[in-house]
């Protein structure tokens, strides 16, 4: 494959582990201020120690700054203190960082889940001035054949200091995005964030832009694919976590990005997705959870309620869409038909106002098919994107099914060894006693982190939800707002041509 | 099923036809059964021929046809362009609807359920609407023209307060149509190739033909737009449904755009009337205007035979006293045909341009009364 010949390792690589630690953005005015002036970018000269954490919690802004000569390398023994569940397959090992990059503000390298990290956060929501825009744009093929692409440009502008520049560009293919989705589902789906989800992979539309087809739905397709993408990394980027993850801010801002190869349909990883996947399946049905709280049963069912009515909501506006443009269509011929018609009509008014009639149902067909655009960019995708966040949101609950589990299979397992212990109390084996003492221990521990586990991830789903409520709420009102207004527009358009048809229609005699 | 007042449907919607206290027809009540409309034709009129001066009777459908094929089949009006038949009344696909409807009650909210009943009772409505000026225009044109208005099959239609036993045609008889239309069409071409001494009528041939496909063409493609358009308002219906049940479930304020829909709708629905049933009775008027030309030209191949017919006689010496009658019978039908054709073709381009001049108004009138209203409406919901 051609590209696979980018510079290793990346520029970018130095990957700050950007956990909710402590405070990183008290006000953002005073970061903002603070912001270049405290920047010591030039200074920073290569070290590759690890953090120092008891330095690491201060709230003051300068600490923080001067802490921004610690680099982080990825195999540092913090870093697998963060992933639970194994390691995360599509990050590809880092050498240590051979040239210095940005500073990151807040290296607070802790244990992720820290209690009081979640109220640090609610402050910072509170104030936050959401300041940062992507724009995907400029799809350009690059090569040729089957092997070809489809590079877009993101553009970031942002005001937030996170960023070394306030604005700044760098070129994606699509396959960049799904490795991005991938690598934030590994580290953060199962601990309860609602990671978006990155748009679908279509192999149909995908080949024909390779093949070169320069037609009307190709061009679609890749509009289409370029507005996903664009909402996409809007969404990832509101979310006030994820934001600060460094594979975030790599892909955003480093020139180049290691391919993302398990992202391939075709890959013994994509293979090993679906195994996966069915097996989540298969257990889904065997877990019987006592739900002990019944905010999350009515969540549930709050969601599953709302994934059918999206879906079918969804169904409609495609519909709609599809109608609108047959009615444009039809519209456009029947326009032809008038026009002919005039032409043969021998009084010569009559023959003037149905050739204006025609002129008339032809700009209406046009109108119609400006509407069912908009119905389809503004609606229609939308509706689709919120019926596969529903499900990744359905995932999430999922995960805290499966952490139950984990802790109640822990516990079961710890009262066996109990069991088995107190057996061992009346006989003579002193070694083995020790032996099933160490393990009770160790179990002990599994347990309570279990509960631990289980504590968090409902603590985060529950704001996760209640973030994802009020983002869905807002997106909505814009987008039913955008869309009134695109209907306002084209029924004054309407006035417009009829009015003018009128008085023609009139001076028939 | 339904009956309904038809006063406050405008009549005579597709064409201009002066109203005249002498004979005065409309169709005061209709009646939907289960597979046929009865039409109460109601009679104002002081001619003497009636026995009261203000009379209703009860008709079907077939009763209207066998009255304008008794117009057809009588030479005496070859000369006249016949009021096209009122086309026959189908409420099966709306039936069809309602019944499916019915069947997947259970599968839908009692909301939506009540919504849709509704829509397909407008449409059944409308529909139902629709017939009913069909046949009103067709008796109204009769009674407005100053030959047929005298016709005793008319009167007996109008008067005869008893069924007139007019069966449809059985299968041998509608066999025997087809066959009589195939030789018409194919009569037709023979004889359209004859040239005209009369310019005329030689322009209004060529104009009626190129017309007539054209409106053909034109009908059909405006049922199409209006078709895709009722999808599309369908659509937007199921749309708003979704929508508002969405804003019950959460405290999402989700807008009115249910108002859309129905404007949409209503938009539909006056294009079709305007428009489509504008064109679909032009098409079937150009079709009758069509067939008095044929009627002439087939009289005047008629009259150029009987002419030859003639020259041979008296070329012979024999028959030439019947073939002298027959040929003056010919040229007075020619004559004939061809005076009164003459007024006909005349009075149809007058009604035609007032026709559509008021069915155009009343479009862009109502298009405009829409487009303003739903601006409105999505204002007012945001």
């Amino acid at each position: 494959m051609a590209d696979t010949a980018r510079d290793p390792p990346p520029e970018s690589t130095d990957f700050q582990e950007l956990e909710d630690g402590e405070d990183l953005f008290p006000e953002p005015a005073a970061t903002q201020e603070s912001g270049p002036a405290s920047l010591p970018a030039e200074d920073i000269s290569t070290n590759s120690n690890g953090p120092k954490q008891d330095s690491l919690f201060d709230d003051d802004p300068e600490d923080l700054f001067a802490e921004a000569t610690e680099e982080v390398s990825l195999d540092s023994p913090e870093r697998d203190v963060l992933l639970s569940d194994g390691p995360s397959p599509a990050i590809t090992p880092i050498t240590p960082p051979t040239s210095v990059i940005t500073p990151r503000i807040g290296l607070a390298h802790d244990d992720m889940f820290t209690h009081s990290s979640f109220d640090e956060i609610e402050e910072e929501e509170g104030g936050d001035s959401f300041d940062i825009h992507i724009a995907v744009s400029d799809p350009e093929k690059v090569g040729d054949g089957m092997n070809a692409y489809m590079a877009y440009k993101v553009t970031t502008k942002t005001s937030l200091s996170l960023f070394k520049t306030d604005e700044f560009s760098v070129k994606r293919r699509f396959s960049d995005f799904l490795g991005l989705h991938s690598k934030l589902a590994s580290k953060y789906l199962h601990i309860g964030y609602i990671v978006p989800p990155a748009p679908e992979k279509s192999i149909v539309g995908m080949t024909k832009v390779k093949v070169g087809k320069e037609d009307q739905s190709s061009n679609e397709f890749v509009e289409k694919r370029r507005s996903a993408l664009e909402r996409y990394l809007m969404r990832t980027v509101k979310h006030p976590i994820l934001l600060k993850d460094p594979d975030v801010l790599q892909f955003l801002e480093s020139s180049e990005l290691p391919r993302a190869v398990s992202t391939q349909a075709l890959s013994s990883a994509g293979l090993l997705r679906m195994v996966n996947k069915a097996a989540d399946a298969v257990n889904k049905m065997t877990i019987k959870m006592n739900e002990s709280d019944a905010w999350f049963e009515e969540k549930q069912q709050h969601f599953e309620n709302l994934d059918v009515q999206l879906r079918k909501l969804h169904a409609s506006v495609e519909s709609l869409v599809c109608h609108r443009k047959e009615l444009s269509v039809n519209t456009a011929q029947f326009a032809k038909s008038a026009a002919m018609l005039g032409n043969s009509e021998d009084h010569t008014a009559l023959s003037r106002a149905l050739s204006q009639l025609a002129e008339v149902e032809e700009k209406i067909d046009q109108l119609h098919q400006d509407q069912a655009n908009a119905d389809f960019y503004l609606f229609s995708e939308l509706l689709g994107d919120y019926v596969r966040l529903i499900t990744a949101v359905k995932g999430v609950f999922d995960h805290r099914m499966k952490t139950w589990q984990k802790w109640q299979d822990s516990q079961l397992l710890l009262q066996k060894k109990r069991e088995a212990e107190a057996k061992l109390q009346f006989t003579n084996k002193p070694d083995k006693l020790q032996q099933a003492k160490d393990e009770i221990k160790e179990l002990e521990g599994k347990v309570q982190q279990g509960e631990r586990d289980f504590e968090q991830i409902s603590k985060t789903i529950r704001k996760e939800v209640s973030r994802f409520e009020k983002e869905r709420v807002k997106d909505f009102k814009t987008i039913i707002i955008k869309y009134l207004e695109s209907l306002v527009q084209t029924q004054q358009q309407l006035i417009k041509y009829w009015e003018a048809f009128l008085p023609e229609a009139k001076a028939i005699s | 099923m339904s009956s309904l007042q038809s006063d406050h449907y405008p009549r005579a919607v597709n064409v201009d036809l002066q109203t005249d206290a002498t004979l005065q027809v409309d169709i005061s009540d209709a009646l939907s059964e289960r597979d046929k409309v009865k039409f109460t034709v109601h009679t104002k009129s002081t001619l003497p021929n009636f026995k009261q001066n203000e009379f209703s009777v009860v008709r079907q459908h077939e009763e209207f046809i066998w009255l304008h094929d008794s117009f057809v089949e009588n030479e005496d009006y070859a000369g006249y362009i016949i009021p096209p038949a009122p086309p026959r009344p189908d409420f099966d696909a709306s039936r069809e609807k309602l019944q499916k409807l019915g069947e997947g009650e259970g599968s839908m909210t009692k909301e939506e359920f009540t919504k849709m009943k509704q829509e397909l009772e407008a449409e059944y409505l409308a529909i139902f609407k629709k017939t009913v000026a069909m046949h009103e225009v067709f008796l109204c044109r009769v009674a407005a023209h100053p030959v047929l208005r005298k016709d005793l099959n008319f009167h007996v239609f109008l008067e005869y307060n008893q069924d007139l036993s007019v069966r449809g045609k059985n299968k041998k008889e509608k066999l025997e149509d087809f066959f009589k239309n195939v030789v018409k069409s194919a009569d037709g071409v023979l004889v359209a190739g004859v040239k005209d001494v009369d310019d005329f009528f030689e322009h209004e041939k060529t104009f009626l033909l190129e017309y007539h496909n054209r409106v053909k063409d034109a009908s059909a493609k405006s049922d199409r737009m209006i078709r895709s358009h009722k999808n599309a308002a369908d659509d937007i219906n199921r749309i708003a449904s979704s929508l508002y049940s969405l804003g019950t479930q959460d405290s999402t304020d989700v807008c009115k755009y249910e108002h859309t829909h129905k404007i949409e709708a209503r938009v539909a629905a006056d294009e079709d009337l305007k428009l489509a049933d504008l064109l679909k009775y032009y098409l079937r008027e150009s079709q009758a205007a069509k067939d008095l030309l044929y009627r002439r030209s087939r009289s005047l191949v008629d009259y150029e035979n009987a002419n030859k017919a003639l020259d041979k006689a008296r070329a012979k010496n024999r028959d030439v006293l019947q073939a002298e009658t027959s040929q003056q019978l010919c040229c007075h039908k020619f004559e004939k045909i061809s005076e009164s054709a003459k007024q006909e073709l005349i009075d149809f381009k007058t009604r035609r341009v007032a026709a559509f001049r008021k069915n155009l108004v009343e479009l862009a009138e109502l298009e405009l009364k829409h487009a303003k209203v739903k601006g409105l409406v999505t204002v007012r919901s945001r």
